[in-house]
C-alpha cells in the first residue's frame, strides 16, 4: 500500500505530461498551416524571374519593369552619368559604395525602384545630381542611385540580376 | 452563466480587473466548477464537438477567403489555385470542404440525442429552440458555401433551391429575382452568396453562446431524463467532462481526419469539378448529402407549392416538438413504445436520405412517399398518441441513485467487465 | 459505479446498433430494387447497357499510394502528342512537373520544355501583344484560344483536362457508396477515363463507346497501337497508354495526393496516441469516484 502511493503521483504525472505534451503538439501542428498559408504562393515564388531585352533602351534612358510586383529601374547610363558617379568620395556618401559594386556592367545600372524611406517611388533624371528623387518626402539620389539628401537611409536596393547575353539581362 | 460566481482572484491585478469585467468568473462558473450531471454518456459529448466545429469551419473559411475569387470566371480557377499553388491549400480547403459534412454528422447526432432523451422537454424549450435556428443557419450556410466553387453542381443547386421560393403565389418570381439580382443565379448571386456564407457562421457563433446560455440556466439533462436534486448527482465541469469531451472530439478527429486526407471528394460530387456552365444541366441534379432528406420529400409530393410547404415544414416541425410530444417522462431508455417509433423514424430518415441522392424514378417515387408520409405522421399523429397512451417504465428516484444503488452483486459475466476495467 | 456507468453507455451503443439494423432492413426491403429500376430506366450515368468502369490497379491508390513517375512521364508524352492537340489542361504550368509528387522531370527538362511552346505575352511598349517562348512559371497553352474556337474548329469543346480525373468519377451506387468509404477507394476517374479510352470497340464506328452514356461520343477514337513512341521499352498498346494518360491526369487533378497521404499517416497515428492518452487520462480522473461512489453508498 505504502509503496503503491509512491509509485502512483509518478505514474500519473508521466501520463498527465505526455498528454499536454500532446495537445501542445496538436495546437502547434494546426496552427502552422494556417500561418504558412500566408507565405507567397507556388505560383508567386514561380514568377519571381523577368527577363529584360537591353538593346531597345537607348543610352540616357530609363526603363521601369515589374519584379515580384515592384519596380526595377533599368538604367542606360551614359559615360557622363557614370563619371559623376564615380567622381564621388566615399566620406560624402551616408551609406557608402563604390559605384563599381553598385552595376556589374558600368553602362547597366538596376536597382529595385522603391524609396528606402516608406517605399514611394523615386522620380528618375530629377533631383539635383540628376539621379532620382522621391517626390514623397524629398529623398535625393545621385547617378549611382546612393542617398545624398533627404529623410532615406539607405542607397536603393539592388536586385539579384545576372546577364544572360550582351543585349539580355534575367533580374531575379 | 449560473448566477453566483464562487471563483476567487488570487492576484490584486486578477481582483481589480474582476471587478471592472467578471469575465474570468464567468468562465469559471461555466466551464470550471459548472455542476453536470454525473450520468452524461457519451452521446453528450457532440455539443463539444459541434462547438469545435463551428471554430475550426470559422478558421479554416476565413483563411480560405484570403485566396478565394468570388467571381463567376475566376471562382473556379480560384480553388484551383488554392488546391495547387497556397501552401498547405489542399488541406485547408479539404478540412473546409469535409468539415462541413462532419458538422452536419455531428448536429445530426445531436438533435436525434436530444430527440431521444426528450432534451425539448420543460424547462428547456428554449434551449431546444435555439438549436433549431442554429440548424436553419447551418443549412443556410451550407447550402451558399456550396455554391462558391463555382462548379456545375453550385450553379444547378443554387438554381434549383432558389427556385423553390418561386414556387409562392403572387410574388414568388419576384422574390426569386431579388434573390439572383438578375434574371438567372450569376455574378451578383454568388457575390451575395459569398457575403451571407462569410456572416452567417458568426450569427451561428451569437446563437449558440445564446444556446450555452440557456443550457447553463436549467443544466443539460441526463439520459435517465431526472432533474438532478443534490450534490450527489452533478460532477464539476472540469476535470471530468472537459476530459470526456476531449477524448470525445479526438475520436471524431481520427474520424474526420480519414476524410480529408484519404477520401477528400467521396462526401462531394464529381460534377462539381466541372466549371458551371449555365446552358447545360447536369443529368441527375442532387444536393449535398445533408439535405437529401428533405430533398426526397419535396420530391414526393407531386406538386410544386405542396413540396415546398412539406419540405420546410419537414424542418420546421422540430420546434414543435416540445408541445407535439406530452410525455411526462424525458428519456427515451423509460419509454417502450416510443422507443420503438423512435429508430423507425431514424430508420426512415435515413432512407428518405438514400432516395433522395437516387432519380426520381419507378419505386423510388412510391417509397419516397410511403416514407414521407410516416415522416409526418409521426410528429403529428404518433408522438401526441403516445404521449397519451404510453404506459413509461418505473423512473429512478435520482440521477445518483440511477448511477450508483442498483449495485448488481458480481455475477459471473458482470465480473467479467468489471476486472477487465481494473 | 463505473460498470453502471458504462451499461449506460452500452444501451445506448445497443439503440444505435438496432437503427442501423432498421436501416438496413429498410434497404433490403426495397433499396436494392430500387436501385437496379434505375438502372434499367436509365437516366444519369446509367444509361441502358451501361455500367460501373471495372476497378484497375492503380499505383497511388491507398493510404500508402504514390504516383509512378515513370508512368507520369509517358502519361505526360501521350498527352502531349495525342490529347493537347484538342484539349487545354490550363491548371497545369510547366513548373508542375517538376513539382515534387509529380512527374519527376529535372528543372532542366522544363525550362527547355516551356521554351518549346510559344506563349502569348504583352501589350508591349508598342501597345501590342506577342509570342515569346514559355518559361517554367508559364501555363501549359491551350489547343484553342477560346471555347468558341474550338467548337468551330472541331465540332464540340473538348472539356479542359486539369481536373478532368476528378470530375468523371461516376458514383458506383448502394452499397458501394458506403464500402468505398473503407476501403479508400478514390480512382473511380482514372478507372472511368482507362475504361473510355479503351471501349472504342466497334471497328466500323470511332464514335461507337462502350462506358459513355448513350455509347455515341463525340471524339472518335484518339489511340491506337503503336501511336505514341516509348523510350523506356514499356509496350506501346492501347491499353498501355490508357492506362498512363488515366495516371496522369490523375496526378493532374490531385498534384498534391503523395504529401496528402504522407501527412495524413502521420496525422493518424498521432491522433491514435493522443486519444489513447485521453483515455487513459479520462480513466484516472473518473477513477477518483470509485471511492467516493463507495462511501456514498456502503
Amino acid at each position: 500500500m505504502a509503496t503503491e502511493t509512491m509509485v502512483e503521483p509518478t505514474r500519473r504525472d508521466f501520463l498527465f505530461i505526455a498528454t499536454g505534451a500532446a495537445g501542445a503538439i496538436a495546437v502547434g501542428s494546426i496552427v502552422w498551416p494556417l500561418i504558412d498559408q500566408m507565405n507567397p504562393d507556388a505560383s508567386t515564388l514561380a514568377a519571381a524571374n523577368t527577363e529584360v531585352d537591353l538593346a531597345n533602351i537607348a543610352e540616357g534612358q530609363i526603363v521601369t519593369v515589374k519584379w515580384r510586383g515592384k519596380p526595377v529601374f533599368v538604367r542606360h547610363r551614359t559615360q557622363k552619368e557614370i563619371d559623376a558617379a564615380r567622381a564621388v568620395p566615399m566620406s560624402e556618401l551616408r551609406d557608402p559604395a563604390t559605384d563599381e559594386s553598385r552595376a556589374q556592367k558600368p553602362e547597366w545600372l538596376i536597382v529595385i525602384g522603391i524609396c528606402t524611406h516608406l517605399g514611394c517611388v523615386p522620380l528618375g533624371h530629377q533631383g539635383q545630381y540628376d539621379g532620382w528623387f522621391c517626390p514623397c518626402h524629398g529623398s535625393v539620389y545621385d547617378t549611382a542611385a546612393r542617398i545624398r539628401q533627404g529623410p532615406a537611409p539607405y542607397n536603393l536596393y539592388l536586385p539579384p540580376y545576372k546577364f544572360l547575353s550582351d543585349s539580355k539581362v534575367s533580374i531575379g | 452563466m449560473s448566477g453566483h460566481s464562487t471563483y476567487i482572484p488570487k492576484s490584486d491585478l486578477a481582483r481589480w480587473f474582476e471587478s471592472r469585467l467578471p469575465i474570468i468568473g464567468l468562465i469559471h462558473s461555466s466551464f470550471i466548477v459548472f455542476p453536470n450531471p454525473r450520468n452524461l454518456n457519451y452521446w453528450w459529448t457532440f455539443g463539444g464537438i459541434l462547438a469545435f466545429m463551428l471554430m475550426s469551419q470559422i478558421v479554416t473559411g476565413v483563411v480560405l477567403v484570403m485566396h478565394y475569387t468570388p467571381e463567376t470566371t475566376l471562382a473556379f480557377d480560384s480553388v484551383e489555385h488554392i488546391m495547387r499553388d497556397v501552401n498547405y491549400g489542399w488541406l485547408l480547403r479539404y478540412a473546409h470542404a469535409n468539415g462541413a459534412s462532419m458538422f452536419f454528422i455531428a448536429v445530426y447526432i445531436h438533435m436525434f440525442r436530444g430527440f431521444y432523451y426528450g432534451s425539448y422537454k420543460a424547462p428547456r424549450e428554449v434551449l431546444w429552440l435555439l438549436g433549431v435556428v442554429i440548424y436553419l443557419l447551418m443549412m443556410a450556410t451550407g447550402f451558399m458555401g456550396y455554391v462558391l466553387p463555382w462548379g456545375q453542381m453550385s450553379f444547378w443547386g443554387a438554381t434549383v433551391i432558389t427556385s423553390l421560393f418561386s414556387a409562392i403565389p403572387v410574388v414568388g418570381n419576384s422574390i426569386t429575382t431579388w434573390l439572383w439580382g438578375g434574371y438567372s443565379v450569376d455574378n451578383a448571386t454568388l457575390n451575395r452568396f459569398f457575403s451571407l456564407h462569410y456572416l452567417l457562421p458568426f450569427m451561428i457563433l451569437g446563437v449558440v453562446i445564446l444556446h450555452i446560455w440557456a443550457l447553463h440556466v436549467a443544466g443539460p439533462g441526463n439520459p435517465v431524463g431526472v432533474e438532478k436534486k443534490s450534490p450527489k448527482d452533478t460532477l464539476a465541469f472540469h476535470p471530468y467532462f472537459t476530459v470526456k469531451d476531449g477524448f470525445a472530439l479526438v475520436c471524431f478527429l481520427i474520424f474526420y481526419a480519414w476524410f480529408v486526407f484519404y477520401i477528400p471528394n467521396f462526401l462531394g460530387d464529381a460534377d462539381n469539378y466541372i466549371e458551371a456552365n449555365p446552358l447545360q444541366t447536369p443529368v441527375h441534379i442532387v444536393p449535398e448529402w445533408y439535405y437529401l432528406p428533405f430533398y426526397a420529400i419535396l420530391r414526393s409530393i407531386p406538386s410544386k407549392l405542396g413540396g415546398v410547404i412539406a419540405m420546410f415544414g419537414a424542418i420546421v416541425l422540430f420546434a414543435f416538438l416540445p408541445w407535439l410530444d406530452r410525455s411526462p417522462v424525458r428519456s427515451g431508455n423509460y419509454r417502450p413504445v416510443f422507443k420503438i417509433f423512435f429508430w423507425i423514424f431514424v430508420a426512415v430518415t435515413l432512407a428518405l436520405g438514400y432516395i433522395g441522392s437516387q432519380p426520381p424514378e419507378g419505386n423510388m417515387v412510391l417509397y419516397g412517399q410511403l416514407l414521407t408520409a410516416y415522416y409526418f405522421i409521426f410528429f403529428l399523429v404518433i408522438l401526441p398518441l403516445i404521449g397519451l397512451f404510453e404506459t413509461p417504465l418505473p423512473l429512478p428516484a435520482s440521477i445518483a441513485e440511477s448511477v450508483l444503488s442498483p449495485v448488481k452483486p458480481p455475477a459471473a459475466p458482470a465480473a467479467a467487465t468489471s476486472s477487465a476495467e481494473h | 459505479m463505473r460498470r453502471i456507468l458504462k451499461d449506460e453507455t452500452m444501451s445506448a451503443r445497443l439503440h444505435a446498433g438496432l437503427g442501423a439494423i432498421a436501416f438496413a432492413a429498410a434497404f433490403l426491403a426495397f433499396g436494392t430494387p430500387g436501385f437496379s429500376q434505375g438502372e434499367n430506366t436509365g437516366s444519369s450515368e446509367a444509361v441502358e447497357g451501361h455500367h460501373a468502369p471495372e476497378r484497375q490497379s492503380w499505383s497511388f491508390y491507398g493510404p500508402f499510394g504514390k504516383y509512378d513517375q515513370a508512368q507520369l512521364q509517358r502519361g505526360f508524352k501521350v498527352y502531349k502528342d495525342v490529347c493537347s492537340n484538342c484539349h487545354s489542361i490550363n491548371d497545369i504550368a510547366f513548373r508542375n512537373l517538376a513539382d515534387p509528387g509529380g512527374p519527376g522531370f529535372s528543372e532542366a527538362q522544363v525550362k527547355a520544355l516551356a521554351e518549346t511552346y510559344k506563349v502569348k505575352d504583352g501589350p508591349n511598349d508598342a501597345g501590342e501583344m506577342y509570342e515569346r517562348p514559355g518559361r517554367p512559371s508559364d501555363h501549359i497553352p491551350p489547343p484553342f484560344p477560346n471555347k468558341q474556337a474550338a467548337i468551330a474548329a472541331l465540332g464540340a469543346a473538348p472539356p479542359d483536362m486539369s481536373v478532368l480525373a476528378k470530375a468523371r468519377a461516376i458514383s458506383r451506387g448502394f452499397p458501394y457508396f458506403i464500402t468505398d468509404a473503407f476501403v479508400q477507394y478514390q480512382e473511380a476517374g482514372p478507372d472511368y477515363i482507362y475504361a473510355l479510352l479503351t471501349g472504342y470497340t466497334k471497328d466500323d464506328d470511332p464514335n461507337w463507346n462502350a462506358i459513355f452514356p448513350g455509347h455515341h461520343i463525340a471524339m472518335p477514337k484518339p489511340l491506337a497501337d503503336g501511336q505514341v513512341e516509348y523510350t523506356d521499352g514499356t509496350p506501346q498498346t492501347l491499353p498501355q497508354y490508357a492506362k498512363d494518360i488515366s495516371a496522369f491526369l490523375m496526378w493532374a487533378a490531385e498534384p498534391k495526393l503523395e504529401e496528402r497521404k504522407e501527412i495524413g499517416f502521420r496525422v493518424f497515428i498521432f491522433l491514435i496516441v493522443f486519444a489513447t492518452l485521453l483515455y487513459f487520462v479520462k480513466k484516472r480522473i473518473w477513477a477518483g469516484l470509485h471511492d467516493e461512489a463507495a462511501h456514498a453508498h456502503p
